[in-house]
C-alpha cells in the first residue's frame, strides 16, 4: 500500500480537531472546526471573543451606515491602541534626562531617527497619529452632537467623552515636551503660561505641574510620567466608562 | 410551503399595515406584523384549507367560533397596539407525543448523572418591554466594517510616516526664544485669544467656559428629539462656535509670523510646526 501526504486541507482538519486547538478557541469561533453560517455561530462568535465581546451580538442596521458614525469614535480608539504600541517601542530608547550640560533625552531621541532599526518610522507614526488622534476625538464630539445622541439616556456617557476630550489633549501635551528640543520646550512655555493666570492657585498649580518656575529638567521629568503611565492609566478607566455605558444605554444612537 | 405562496387576507394585510406604519414602527416591522395578522385572519376565515395543507398536524386549526373574531378585531381597531395585534386570536393546539413509558435505564458503571428541573415563578421573570427593531449581527457585518477602516487608516498613517518626518529643531535652549514662539496647534485658537484679551480671560475663563458648557449641554438642551429638523438653534449655535474655534486655530497656525503679527502665508512663508 503506497502511504499518501496528507492534503493541506485534512492537515488543517487535524489540527483543528487536536485538543489543542479546541481549548484555544471556544465553540462559536470561526477558526474551530464546525463553524456554520448561523445566527446561532454568528452570535457565539461575537460572544466567546475577548476583542469582540465588547460589540453587542446585534446593533442597528443603520448604525452600519458610514455617514452615521465615520467610525470616529472607534478609530479614535485604534489610535490610541496604536500610539500605546508605538509608545512603548519608543520607551526602548529613550531616557527623560536633561540635566544642565547633558541633555540625554534629546540625545536619544536623535539615536532613535538615526541608529535605531525603524526608529524614525515608529516616531513618526507615533507623532502623526497622535495629532490624528486629537483631531479625530475632536470630530467624534461633533459628530455626537450633530446626531444628537447626547440626548437622555446618554447625558452622562457625553460628560465622560468630554472628559476624555481634555484626557486626549492632555496626553498629545504631555507628549509634546519630551523630544528636549527648542520647539518642545517653547511650546510648553507658552502653553504653560496660559494657564498661569489662574486666580489663588496659579503659582502652586504651575508649580506642581513644572516642577519649577520654569519648563525644565524636573519638568521633563514629571511630564514623562504623566505622559506614559497617569495619564494613560487615568484615560483607560475613563475609555472602559465610556464603552460600558454604550452598552448600558442601548446601543448606538438614533436612527435620526 | 414558501413564504411568498402563504394565502393571506390582503384587507387585513393593508389595514395593520397602515396601522403599523401610523404608530411609527420600522417599515420591515410594520410589514411582518401585517403578514402574521393577515395569513392568521386567512386561516381563521379557511380552517378547511388548514386542515388539508400539508403543515405539520401539531398546528391544529382553531375552534371555528373564534374564526371571525380575528379580522373583525384588527378592522375595528386600526390604532391597536402591538399586542393587541401580535396576539394570536386562534390560539393553536400543539400536540405533544404520547409518553412511551420507555424511562432510561441508567448503564451500569456509568457516571451517577442527574437533570434538575427548575420551576420559576411568573413573577421572577423579569419582563423587557423593548422593540427588536431592525438589527444585524455584530459578525461579519460590524466587524468587517471596523476592520476596513482600521486597515484604511494604518495605511494611510504608515505611507505619510514614511515620506513626511516629524520635526525635531535645536536641542531645547531656555536663554533663546524662537519667533513666533506658538503652542501646540490645538491651543492656538486659545493663543490667538490672547490678542485681544488679558491673559486671564483668554487662559483661564475662557478654556474653563467652553469645558463646562461643553459638559453642561445634555443637561441645557432638553429638546428630546434627535431630528435635524427639530433642532435648528442647537446645531447653528454649535455649528457658529465650532468655526468660531477653527477659524481662530486657523489663524494662529498659519497667518501669525515672527512677533506674531499677521502675516500672509503665500506671501511670507508658513511659521508653523506640528
Amino acid at each position: 500500500m503506497k502511504l499518501k501526504p496528507p492534503s493541506p486541507s485534512e492537515l488543517g482538519d487535524r489540527l483543528r480537531d487536536t485538543e489543542v486547538w479546541k481549548s484555544i478557541f471556544r465553540p462559536g469561533s470561526i477558526f474551530r472546526r464546525g463553524y456554520k453560517d448561523t445566527s446561532r455561530d454568528r452570535a457565539l462568535a461575537t460572544m466567546n471573543n475577548v476583542l469582540y465581546h465588547l460589540h453587542p451580538v446585534k446593533v442597528k442596521r443603520h448604525g452600519l451606515k458610514l455617514t452615521y458614525t465615520f467610525c470616529l469614535g472607534g478609530l479614535s480608539f485604534f489610535l490610541f491602541i496604536l500610539l500605546t504600541i508605538t509608545g512603548i517601542f519608543l520607551m526602548f530608547f529613550y531616557r527623560p534626562m536633561a540635566d544642565i550640560g547633558g541633555a540625554v533625552a534629546y540625545a536619544d531621541m536623535q539615536s532613535i531617527r538615526t541608529t535605531v532599526f525603524f526608529g524614525d518610522l515608529v516616531r513618526n507614526l507615533h507623532r502623526w497619529g497622535a495629532h490624528l488622534m486629537v483631531f479625530s476625538v475632536t470630530l467624534h464630539m461633533a459628530r455626537v452632537f450633530y446626531t444628537g445622541a447626547y440626548k437622555p439616556p446618554r447625558e452622562f456617557n457625553w460628560v465622560v467623552g468630554v472628559i476624555l476630550l481634555f484626557l486626549t489633549l492632555g496626553l498629545s501635551f504631555t507628549g509634546y515636551l519630551l523630544p528636549w528640543d527648542q520647539l518642545a520646550i517653547w511650546a510648553v512655555t507658552v502653553g504653560t503660561s496660559l494657564g498661569g493666570y489662574a486666580p489663588f492657585i496659579a503659582k502652586q498649580a504651575n508649580f506642581l505641574l513644572l516642577g519649577g518656575v520654569v519648563v525644565g529638567p524636573q519638568t521633563l521629568l514629571r511630564w514623562y510620567v504623566l505622559h506614559v503611565l497617569a495619564l494613560p492609566f487615568v484615560l483607560v478607566i475613563f475609555l472602559a466608562v465610556h464603552f460600558w455605558r454604550i452598552r448600558k444605554d442601548g446601543g448606538i444612537s438614533g436612527p435620526l | 410551503m414558501a413564504r411568498e405562496d402563504t394565502p393571506l387576507d390582503q384587507a387585513v394585510f393593508d389595514s395593520t399595515l397602515a396601522a403599523e406604519l401610523a404608530k411609527g414602527s420600522d417599515r420591515r416591522v410594520a410589514e411582518g406584523r401585517a403578514r402574521s395578522a393577515a395569513v392568521r385572519a386567512y386561516k381563521a376565515a379557511h380552517p378547511e384549507e388548514a386542515e388539508a395543507a400539508p403543515a405539520p398536524a401539531a398546528a391544529a386549526p382553531a375552534p371555528a367560533a373564534a374564526a371571525p373574531a380575528a379580522p373583525a378585531a384588527v378592522a375595528a381597531a386600526p390604532a391597536a397596539t402591538a399586542v393587541a395585534v401580535a396576539t394570536p386570536v386562534t390560539t393553536p393546539v400543539r400536540t405533544a407525543p404520547l409518553p412511551t413509558g420507555n424511562i432510561p435505564t441508567p448503564k451500569k458503571g456509568a457516571d451517577d448523572k442527574h437533570r434538575l428541573l427548575a420551576l420559576v415563578p411568573p413573577e421572577g421573570i423579569q419582563r423587557v418591554e423593548r422593540e427588536q427593531g431592525d438589527r444585524v449581527n455584530v459578525w461579519p457585518h460590524l466587524l468587517i466594517e471596523e476592520f476596513v477602516a482600521m486597515l484604511i487608516l494604518t495605511a494611510g498613517l504608515l505611507v505619510f510616516s514614511t515620506f513626511l518626518m516629524a520635526p525635531l529643531r535645536q536641542l531645547a535652549n531656555p536663554n533663546l526664544t524662537p519667533n513666533p514662539s506658538k503652542a501646540p496647534w490645538y491651543f492656538l485658537g486659545l493663543q490667538e485669544l490672547l490678542r485681544y484679551f488679558h491673559p486671564m480671560v483668554a487662559g483661564i475663563v475662557i478654556p474653563t467656559f467652553i469645558l463646562v458648557v461643553l459638559a453642561a449641554v445634555p443637561y441645557v438642551d432638553r429638546n428630546p428629539s434627535t431630528k435635524p429638523g427639530d433642532r435648528k438653534i442647537a446645531i447653528s449655535m454649535f455649528t457658529v462656535l465650532f468655526c468660531f474655534g477653527a477659524t481662530l486655530t486657523i489663524i494662529g497656525c498659519f497667518f501669525r509670523g515672527p512677533g506674531y503679527n499677521w502675516i500672509w502665508p503665500w506671501a511670507q512663508g508658513v511659521f508653523f510646526d506640528l
